[in-house]
């Protein structure tokens, strides 16, 4: 609760968590309503301007509602988001257990897979995806659960490796407790902030993927609405329908800012607890 | 047979030996008080007997609890020893415990390891336990993080834990060095009481010749990781044979009240 109050006062942190709540009430309100059907074409009502009559940001070519496909986008976005952030994490701790845990000469070398493993990019790593399973939402959500969760192994085996060193850990052992206990009880929930952080930033990293993707062609494929397609599909009008770009773009872009705020308000404020802890532990 | 006897303990970190040639041997109820500078491989030897020692340390000679060679055992069958038969508590209370860990869940850790008892029965004999450390208001203190203790206070929730299985030995290392004096009194009480309650035996370190001569009567005197001479603390404090055990005495004496060897002897 501290940290939730330290969060909010911070600028980055409110801003952050006020973006990320929007975006979850509309993904959260999608699930109801939306002005008219996202998926509903209607020739009848094409190219009708932004700010005119019934449509407030208009229609595409093909008639559809473009405030209505950006409502129900929303829901794809949250939904990568969250998984790939689950997938990563889940990953980034099993990959940094088993590369700090074991002794030295079975967690060194590992660790260097790992060094390798990180050079790949996301993106990439998701177009190869795409390129031998097909391209689907799934893809994208695996190619960045596996990008960002190398990254995650790595901050958190250092972790692992720091408070393996510490006191109580040792005190564990002399209590008679396995690695296994150790690892569980004692060193993870003590890692937790870290891994908060970072799963924070991983959402920032698959919703920028999920759009590259399906602007690309290689994400959510139609009917489901989503904003990397809607750009790719308003694209082409760019210089009579400037604005449909920029609805897309701009929503894409609000919600990485804020889970980029999020995730930085998320740092500081756990952070001035962590030092404030390590301080008082060095001072003794 | 000695309930512990440790014979030619050598541990060499980068092929320098810390601990050289180490020798003792401890019956049960037995004390033996563990003095040295700092670096002169006290500490190494209490994580040698448990079998804990960094990495890239190598050990030889023999540890034997019981008559059974504890050198060479595999975690496994040591972490069924540690907390149960041999149990250590650590210098500094504010890094043993677990910041986020409850204390009473702390106190029945190594009950719930080795005595298969429900997460129910060992959290009331966690309540029993801080009652019987000392500890205020028992029943609210064990649903309180270490944070809200004060130093004295968590040390008696270390000596809690260390003694909850009722250990056959106890490792004190240096147990009251980062408290200040009054409460350190209190706590070398509490440890000499709840020792000879248990017939507990107890390897006591310290550098603190004073502090050492209120729990212990027999002192080995350690120096760059060899025992420099071993015996009663009133022998020892008559008769150094050592230049770093006179140094020892001399700085008890500046530091605080040090029996002068007519007082030892009455």
């Amino acid at each position: 609760m501290k940290v939730v109050r330290a969060l909010l006062r911070s600028p980055s942190g409110l801003i952050g968590s006020i973006l990320v709540g929007l975006l979850l009430s509309t993904a959260l309100l999608s699930l109801f309503w939306t002005p008219y059907d996202p998926t509903l074409v209607d020739p009848r009502s094409s190219w009708v301007p932004a700010f005119s009559g019934d449509h407030w940001l208009g229609t595409d070519t093909a008639g559809k509602d473009i405030l209505s496909q950006l409502i129900a986008g929303s829901r794809i976005t949250v939904v990568v988001a969250l998984l790939a952030a689950a997938i990563a994490v889940v990953l980034g701790v099993l990959l940094a257990v088993v590369t700090a845990v074991p002794p030295r000469w079975i967690a060194e070398p590992l660790a260097h897979v790992l060094d390798v493993l990180i050079a790949f990019p996301v993106l990439l790593l998701a177009m190869i995806f795409a390129a031998v399973f097909g391209g689907s939402t799934w893809t994208g959500v695996a190619a960045v659960g596996i990008g960002a969760g190398v990254i995650i192994a790595r901050v958190a085996r250092a972790e692992i490796v720091r408070v393996l060193g510490l006191d109580y850990v040792l005190a564990a052992r002399a209590s008679g407790a396995g690695i296994g206990r150790i690892v569980w009880r004692h060193v993870l929930p003590n890692i937790a902030p870290t891994l908060v952080v970072q799963a924070s930033l991983t959402l920032a990293v698959a919703v920028l993927a999920e759009a590259a993707l399906s602007y690309l062609g290689y994400g959510t494929p139609p009917p489901t609405p989503s904003w990397g397609r809607l750009l790719h599909e308003v694209q082409p009008y760019l210089m009579i329908r400037p604005l449909l770009v920029f609805w897309p773009g701009l929503m894409i872009a609000l919600t990485v800012l804020g889970f980029n705020l999020l995730g930085d308000g998320l740092r500081d404020a756990i952070d001035p607890q962590l030092r404030r802890a390590r301080v008082e532990v060095v001072t003794v | 047979m000695s309930l512990l006897e440790v014979s030619g303990l050598t541990v060499r970190i980068g092929g320098r030996p810390v601990v050289d040639d180490v020798s003792f041997a401890l019956d049960s109820g037995d004390r033996l008080g563990l003095i040295g500078a700092s670096g002169s491989g006290k500490s190494l030897t209490a994580l040698a007997v448990l079998g804990l020692l960094p990495d890239g340390a190598s050990v030889s000679g023999s540890v034997r609890l019981d008559g059974t060679e504890l050198l060479g055992l595999g975690d496994r069958e040591l972490s069924r020893i540690r907390g149960k038969r041999i149990a250590m508590v650590f210098q500094e209370p504010q890094t043993a415990l677990n910041p986020l860990m409850r204390i009473g869940r702390q106190i029945s850790e190594p009950l719930r390891l080795h005595s298969g008892l429900s997460r129910r029965a060992a959290a009331t004999e966690a309540v029993s336990l801080a009652a019987e450390v000392g500890l205020p208001d028992p029943d609210r203190l064990v649903h309180s993080y270490p944070h809200e203790l004060s130093g004295g206070q968590r040390q008696r929730v270390g000596l809690a834990i260390g003694l909850a299985c009722r250990p056959a030995l106890l490792l004190a290392d240096e147990p009251t060095t980062a408290l200040d004096v009054t409460v350190q009194a209190g706590v070398l009480r509490l440890l000499d009481r709840l020792v000879s309650e248990r017939n507990t035996a107890l390897l006591f370190i310290s550098h603190d010749l004073a502090v050492v001569h209120q729990v212990c009567r027999r002192v080995a005197v350690l120096g760059s990781g060899r025992v420099l001479e071993q015996g009663t603390v009133s022998d020892v404090v008559r008769a150094p044979q050592h230049e770093s055990t006179r140094a020892l005495i001399a700085a008890a004496r500046a530091t605080s009240w040090v029996p002068a060897s007519r007082e030892v002897l009455s």
